[in-house]
């Protein structure tokens, strides 16, 4: 044990013995060099280091390769870098565990575990606070103008925060691109005619020379049987021959409806409907946008549509309701027009 | 030679002593003790791979079309910030590894720390005196999931694109001051402001990887000045005393080994497994989405609560009280987290335990608590599978719907048969030791019985 003081044939009863005994180690310690051992002594392990240098050579060797690779630009060269300097590392790896298994003493010590409490301390260091005072009468008073001032200088720091963004106004949410007569149009730009929304597939459109990143402009745009629709009363006349339009983005997390569910199996899923990959929010377009199925809690918004004269699609006003995910304190109110 | 260093070293720090003590530190041996070392290898690997990717990432929102080497992507319009990561990618010598690497490395620092946390939950080393080791680490889970989060949102791809999204109709939902708040996060309403990615960028480059160091170090100091807990191997091992080897030689090649296997394993990773090969996805529009998207697998808990939840939201008079996303989004993780916070302290008011620990519990030795953490688990795992129902619905061709709706029971009904089960099988593990430990003493008693009897 490596704690244990080696006193074997130096151990004499009298103190003068203790003493000469001591100053002998003392001696023989100063002289020849040789202490007490704090790492007890192993067994040398010639062959063990072998593997270790070799080891230690590889990833030496990989490291180079690594190298080699970078500079000439091989084919594949994200491979052959991973490969190199992952085997590299793995190498020194295994020459760790050699060493620690047979090159490295292990030693199992014992040891006390720290004093959890100093108790001394604890009563030194509350006298230390509570004789600090001593000099100041109105304690309260003092910590209370602190507090103040703590907490205004705080808020001075904090305020500045309030110009990362609108502050307190949320009418930006309602913010929409669409107004009467704005025409529809692709991903390409072109106009959009009623001709060319077909039964059983859906369209992406976009508001003619508005701004498409905004939660507000895209639409998804689908055509049913007008015999087949099924919209409140109030939206008579939202969808001409039957053509439907909806805010393409979903009003639980706001991602993209992306998918368009016409049923190929009308005993399994007896509707059409439009679907978000993200959390499968299912609306029902026959039905104004209302959700059957999903964690969405609001209907999706539905815009008005009209053709005009020479078959072109736009929309006849603003949505039924906000686009987008909801948030607190969110109306159910048409949005406004920018 | 090096008695002149330690001698330069003490003379200017007067640190031998601690340096002393230091090589000196005893750790007790278990493999499990490794989990929160492969963490703390791989936040290592993700500081040095991470700072490589700054040199070349652009974190902005600037229109732009691609020319660069990747032909399917060529004259399409994207953002600065993705064509960088494109560009890091391609044309990046080396620039795929290191990208691929830093990935492979969040996701299995966060599955170490989650490990860890396990271990540590189900050996009760959270007691007296660890409990705000107990309290940072937990702390340290959560930043590293919105660290991992904010740098797979930087790039800007349709995926990413998408996940900010849900992370905007999260902060959105939250009562009272989620509207506010994510106006001011992202300084307009979504897509947001450019500035929103100079301020994500510098959060995840920056005020993340600070504040997760900071209390990394924070972290071990604590764990040194309490010093490691031990499993009883032998009875010399006590609350008051332990067995360990000291840090050096033996615990320094061990420490080594490991560090080098977690970086061979994550670099190996990068250069030979693909992970999110951004090129594919494509640039991100708002109307544009895809089917099969799954966020990495840290936030799989998150979407499959997000999908969990029944379509309602709380309105009243018209106005939304609480939207939907709030209750799988932002209440289920608050609720974890809290929940792991209080847990020391709700253990100690139902145990009466206030002793400190030393000695950790074999599972089986604090049956209630297994339970307790079995069922926990069980409840958070469930929603996690929950999350991938599309992607069984794709392979296995069950019902979506069908799929929602069992989950719906199962999270509730699962925990407790877990819970269950794990108690009933802890008891079950004493009893057989105690019987054991009975027939050793009787032996024992049979034994010396017959040697009175035979010296009489």
């Amino acid at each position: 044990m490596a704690s244990e003081r080696e006193t074997g044939g130096l151990a004499e009863v009298t103190l003068w013995g203790l003493l000469i005994a001591f100053l002998a180690l003392l001696g023989l310690a100063r002289g020849a060099g040789r202490r007490e051992r704090v790492v007890p002594e192993g067994e040398p392990d010639r062959r063990a280091e072998l593997v270790a240098v070799l080891l230690l050579l590889g990833a030496a060797g990989c490291a180079v390769v690594f190298i080699v690779a970078y500079v000439l630009d091989w084919p594949d060269l994200t491979q052959y870098l991973g490969l190199a300097i992952g085997v590299a590392f793995a190498l020194v790896s295994i020459a760790m565990i050699v060493m620690s298994r047979r090159l490295v003493v292990t030693e199992e010590i014992e040891e006390e575990y720290p004093e959890p409490e100093h108790p001394e301390e604890q009563q030194k260091l509350l006298q230390v606070v509570h004789e600090s005072g001593s000099r100041i009468t109105r304690k309260r008073l003092l910590g209370g103008a602190a507090g103040a001032a703590a907490s205004a200088i705080g808020a001075a720091l904090i305020v500045p925060a309030a110009s990362l963004g609108p502050f307190l106004d949320t009418e930006s949410f309602y913010d929409s691109p669409w107004r009467r007569g704005r025409r529809l149009v692709d991903e390409g730009g072109r106009p959009y005619r009623a001709d060319d929304i077909e039964e059983g597939t859906f369209y992406t459109a976009y508001p003619q020379g508005a701004d498409r990143e905004q939660l507000a402009a895209p639409l998804v745009v689908v055509r049913m049987a007008p015999a087949a629709l099924r919209l409140p009363a109030d939206r008579r006349g939202w969808a001409p021959q039957g053509i439907l339009a909806y805010s393409k983005i979903c009003t639980h997390a706001g991602c993209a409806i992306a998918l368009y569910r016409k049923p190929l199996f009308p005993e399994a899923e007896p509707r059409p409907a439009l679907v978000c990959p993200c959390h499968y929010s299912t609306f029902d377009p026959a039905k104004g946008g209302t959700v059957i199925f999903g964690p969405a809690g609001r209907n999706l918004p539905q815009l008005p549509l009209l053709v005009d004269r020479r078959g072109g699609l736009r929309a006849a006003g603003n949505f039924s309701g906000p686009v987008g995910p909801s948030f607190w304190g969110v109306r159910t109110r048409r949005p406004r027009s920018t | 030679m090096i008695y002149r260093t330690i001698r330069f070293l003490d003379e200017r720090t007067g640190g031998v002593p601690f340096i002393r003590k230091t090589l000196r530190y005893l750790f007790p041996d278990h493999w499990s003790f490794l989990l929160g070392e492969v963490a703390l290898y791989a936040f290592v690997v993700l500081v040095g791979t991470g700072i490589y990717l700054t040199l070349f990432f652009e974190p902005s929102t600037a229109h732009t079309v691609y020319h660069g080497s990747y032909a399917p992507l060529r004259g399409l319009e994207m953002s600065e910030a993705y064509k960088s990561a494109v560009d890091i990618s391609f044309d990046v010598k080396a620039g795929l590894l290191i990208r691929q690497t830093h990935h492979w490395a969040a996701d299995v620092f966060v599955a170490s720390i989650v490990l860890h946390l396990i271990r540590i939950f189900f050996t009760g080393a959270y007691r007296r005196p660890r409990e705000l080791t107990y309290v940072i680490g937990v702390l340290m889970l959560f930043l590293a999931l919105l660290e991992g989060y904010l740098g797979y949102s930087l790039v800007d791809d349709l995926l990413s694109g998408m996940g900010l999204a849900i992370g905007y109709a999260v902060a959105l939902s939250i009562p009272f001051v989620g509207a506010n708040m994510s106006l001011l996060i992202w300084g307009h309403p979504f897509p947001g402001d450019p500035t929103f990615w100079s301020r994500m960028y510098i959060a995840h480059v920056l005020i993340f990887p600070v504040i997760i160091g900071g209390l990394i170090a924070l972290h071990l100091t604590l764990v040194a000045s309490r010093h490691h807990t031990q499993f009883r191997h032998e009875p010399r091992q006590t609350e008051r005393r332990l067995v360990g080897v000291p840090t050096f030689p033996g615990q320094a090649p061990r420490s080594l080994a490991l560090f080098f296997a977690v970086a061979a394993v994550l670099f190996l990773l990068g250069g030979l497994v693909q992970i999110n090969p951004i090129w594919l996805w494509g640039p991100y529009h708002v109307a544009q989405g895809t089917n099969g998207a799954q966020p990495d697998w840290y936030l799989g808990w998150l979407i499959g609560a997000l999908r969990l939840v029944p379509h309602f939201d709380v309105v009243i008079a018209h106005r939304t009280v609480v939207p939907n996303p709030f209750w799988g989004g932002a209440l289920f993780p608050v609720i974890v987290l809290v929940a792991l916070l209080a847990w020391p302290w709700l253990e100690r008011r139902m145990t009466g335990d206030r002793r400190l620990h030393n000695v950790l519990d074999r599972p089986r030795d604090a049956p209630v608590r297994t339970a307790i953490g079995a069922g926990f688990l069980t409840w958070v795992i469930l929603i996690f599978v929950a999350g991938s129902s599309d992607r069984a619905y794709v392979f296995l061709g069950i019902s979506y719907v069908g799929q929602i709706w069992a989950y719906r029971v199962l999270v509730w009904v699962g925990p407790l048969v877990v819970g269950f089960l794990a108690w009933r099988t802890c008891i079950g593990l004493r009893r057989a030791e105690e019987i054991e430990a009975d027939q050793e003493r009787a032996e024992e008693e049979a034994a010396a019985a017959a040697e009175t009897a035979g010296a009489r």
